[in-house]
């Protein structure tokens, strides 16, 4: 009784928080001018638009065919004379072949759902992580600044059910979110798909591989949301959680993304957030060193390459929460609140 | 009578820059029930710090503590139901109205949500209730950090400085109300600096200064115990008062003299200043004892009193009571 009394007060204070609705508001903004653009830019190719793209091809074509002719007869006339240094030897300039000039290259863009899900999901998840730290951040952060923690103590008495169930609200509240939002997602998309574009090739294996990608996106969403909330914990203001995330960015990853490159580092992605979360949401993330051979455009050489797996992402998703939710309890049960 | 708050030998220390601190060097504490009790104490001198240490927001590094007779912390949620607090100045989250802030309040604590009107009620907001709290001024906030220490109808009511920030009016409407709820059995713990208030409410005190209890009782037997045996002493118009001031303070008498008076601070036996003036033919017309209040025995007991030519400085103490 006492637990859920404190969790249904928890959750109505975390919904009828402005910030909360202000910054959920504007993650569901940016989805839809996304959603918005894809469905824009994209087309459905039939018949009609395939047979407007052989007719381009084709013109295209001829039009490349009549100016090589063009070319051919100036460079014969310029036998002789100095310009003849400006064309090939003896003319040997080579016709355009048909196959140069494939029709799909002429389609209008079209959103293919089993090609290009996969990176809608990505930045589905990318918005929403963003807007679960910083709800998560502020939602414990404001508490500790304004002094609304220390009235709750006083009611509730046992710090680390209070902490916990703030964080158990956060999370339950971010999964509804998440689910719902991404099941319209998925159905926007679909949808889109269907009217600008193909979902001719989604098997039941394409289905299964985007729903597992989705509950991976899901666990990224939570644990920027445990992020954001333990560290505004740790530093008792959600100031705390919001300079760590710009210090991480700019030190962490822009800084030494400059560093590694400076000091020739074999692949320096394996250092920078973006390509574990990148693997995390993908299954892998595979990073060359282009400097282990004399690459050729021709082929001929295998640069040396590094993996990162979901697996090893994972557990780093897994190691960071722990060490920052359990900081924070740890915190909690320890410090004197002044 | 029934102690509902008992603190024995409490010690706390804050490690700084300057070394240790101790805010609390072995404090004692009894608080009866029913009482009205005032809890007195210049800056730094431990109050807060021991309300945040009973209230299980601070941890002590030594002593005893209880609360309805269990020993807290460890107990302390199974009386917190039991327990309405505010502690310093009163922190609400701003964007929440006084209502939404009760009522979440209300039902994380397993409230009744009628408690909500009731206390708003109490307490003069209830037309403001539904405006957000960072539009109140410190007074409204003051009101309505008591309203949500009311909310449980608690048996003991710990307020730190509850007057702060109001108008007269908002005073009187508050000591009134403090008075109520002890006339219907509720045993209040107030912390103040208005020591006219503690006096005019208040019905027991207990003085702390450097992390040490230097007084405790009922008011009437703190001001007895601390009274001085000092008089005021007037004699007939026209006679000469530096002259029979100078006779008595021949004799080792105290003797300050004022406008149209003089007091004597030693008199142990005030018929002594009688019979030596009487016997120059000064005759007295006035002989009364000088009343201490509660202000000049607190000055006294933690010497924080004005020293000309020196500005105190927070944390000093007088002679007796250093850390």
């Amino acid at each position: 009784m006492g637990s859920v009394s404190l969790a249904k007060a928890e959750t109505r204070r975390l919904v009828k928080r402005r910030f909360t609705r202000l910054f959920v508001l504007c993650g569901v903004l940016v989805l839809a001018a996304v959603a918005a653009g894809v469905l824009l830019t994209n087309h459905k190719t039939g018949p009609e638009q395939i047979a407007k793209a052989t007719a381009e091809a084709q013109a295209n074509y001829q039009q490349t065919v009549l100016a090589n002719d063009r070319i051919k007869q100036e460079c014969q006339r310029a036998q002789g004379t100095p310009d003849a240094s400006n064309f090939p030897p003896n003319c040997e300039i080579s016709d355009p072949a048909p196959s140069d000039f494939d029709p799909k290259w002429y389609l209008p863009p079209t959103f293919d759902f089993r090609e290009s899900f996969g990176e809608m999901v990505t930045t589905f998840a990318a918005v929403l992580a963003l807007v679960a730290y910083i709800v998560g951040a502020s939602f414990v952060g404001a508490e500790w600044s304004s002094g609304g923690m220390m009235n709750l103590l006083l009611w509730r008495p046992r710090r680390l059910q209070v902490l916990g169930t703030k964080l158990g609200v956060l999370l339950s509240w971010t999964t509804v979110l998440t689910v719902v939002l991404g099941v319209l997602w998925t159905a926007g998309f679909y949808f889109i798909a269907k009217a600008r574009g193909t979902t001719d090739s989604m098997t039941s294996g394409a289905w299964q591989s985007i729903g597992l990608m989705e509950l991976r996106a899901l666990v990224l969403v939570l644990v920027a949301g445990a992020l954001g909330f333990g560290l505004a914990s740790l530093g008792r203001h959600t100031a705390t959680a919001l300079g760590v995330a710009i210090g991480v960015t700019v030190v962490l990853q822009f800084g030494l993304a400059v560093l590694l490159g400076l000091a020739n580092v074999k692949f320096p992605e394996v250092y920078l957030a973006p390509f574990w979360v990148f693997a995390w949401l993908n299954k892998q993330y595979v990073s060359q060193d282009f400097k282990t051979c004399d690459f050729s455009p021709t082929g001929g050489c295998q640069p040396e390459t590094f993996t990162i797996t979901w697996q090893m992402s994972g557990v780093a998703l897994v190691a960071l929460f722990a060490l920052v939710v359990g900081g924070a309890m740890w915190t909690m049960r320890k410090r004197d609140i002044t | 009578m029934d102690a509902v708050l008992e603190i024995a030998g409490l010690r706390k220390s804050y490690r700084g820059r300057k070394g240790v601190r101790r805010a609390l060097d072995g404090f004692d504490m009894v608080v009866g029930a029913g009482q009205v009790h005032g809890f007195l104490g210049p800056n730094g001198s431990g109050k807060t710090t021991t309300l945040r240490t009973l209230l299980g927001l601070i941890r002590p590094n030594g002593g005893r503590m209880a609360l309805f007779g269990q020993e807290v912390p460890r107990h302390l949620p199974q009386v917190a139901g039991q327990l309405g607090a505010i502690v310093e100045s009163p922190q609400f989250f701003g964007n929440f109205t006084a209502r939404d802030t009760l009522s979440l309040l209300a039902e994380a604590g397993g409230v009744r949500r009628e408690r909500v009107d009731a206390v708003l009620e109490l307490v003069g907001l209830r037309d403001r209730a539904r405006e957000r709290v960072r539009t109140y001024s410190l007074g409204m906030k003051q009101r309505l950090a008591v309203a949500s220490a009311l909310l449980k109808e608690p048996r003991l009511l710990i307020l730190d400085e509850p007057a702060n920030g109001l108008d007269p009016g908002g005073i009187r409407e508050m000591r009134t109300l403090m008075r109520n709820l002890a006339e219907s059995g509720m045993t209040v713990l107030l912390s103040s600096h208005i020591l006219g208030e503690i006096q005019l409410i208040c019905d027991h005190v207990t003085i702390i200064s450097a992390g040490r209890r230097v007084a405790a009782g009922s008011v009437a037997d703190v001001l007895a115990r601390n009274a001085s045996a000092s008089v005021r002493v007037r004699l007939e118009p026209g006679v000469d008062l530096i002259g029979a001031a100078a006779i008595l303070k021949a004799k080792g008498a105290e003797v300050t003299v004022q406008t149209d008076h003089f007091v004597v601070g030693n008199a142990g036996n005030p018929a002594q200043i009688t019979r030596i003036l009487a016997e120059k033919e000064i005759y007295v017309s006035e002989l009364s004892p000088v009343e201490a209040d509660l202000e000049s025995v607190f000055l006294e007991l933690t010497g924080t009193g004005p020293v000309e030519g020196a500005n105190r400085q927070v944390d000093e103490v007088g002679a007796g009571w250093g850390q």
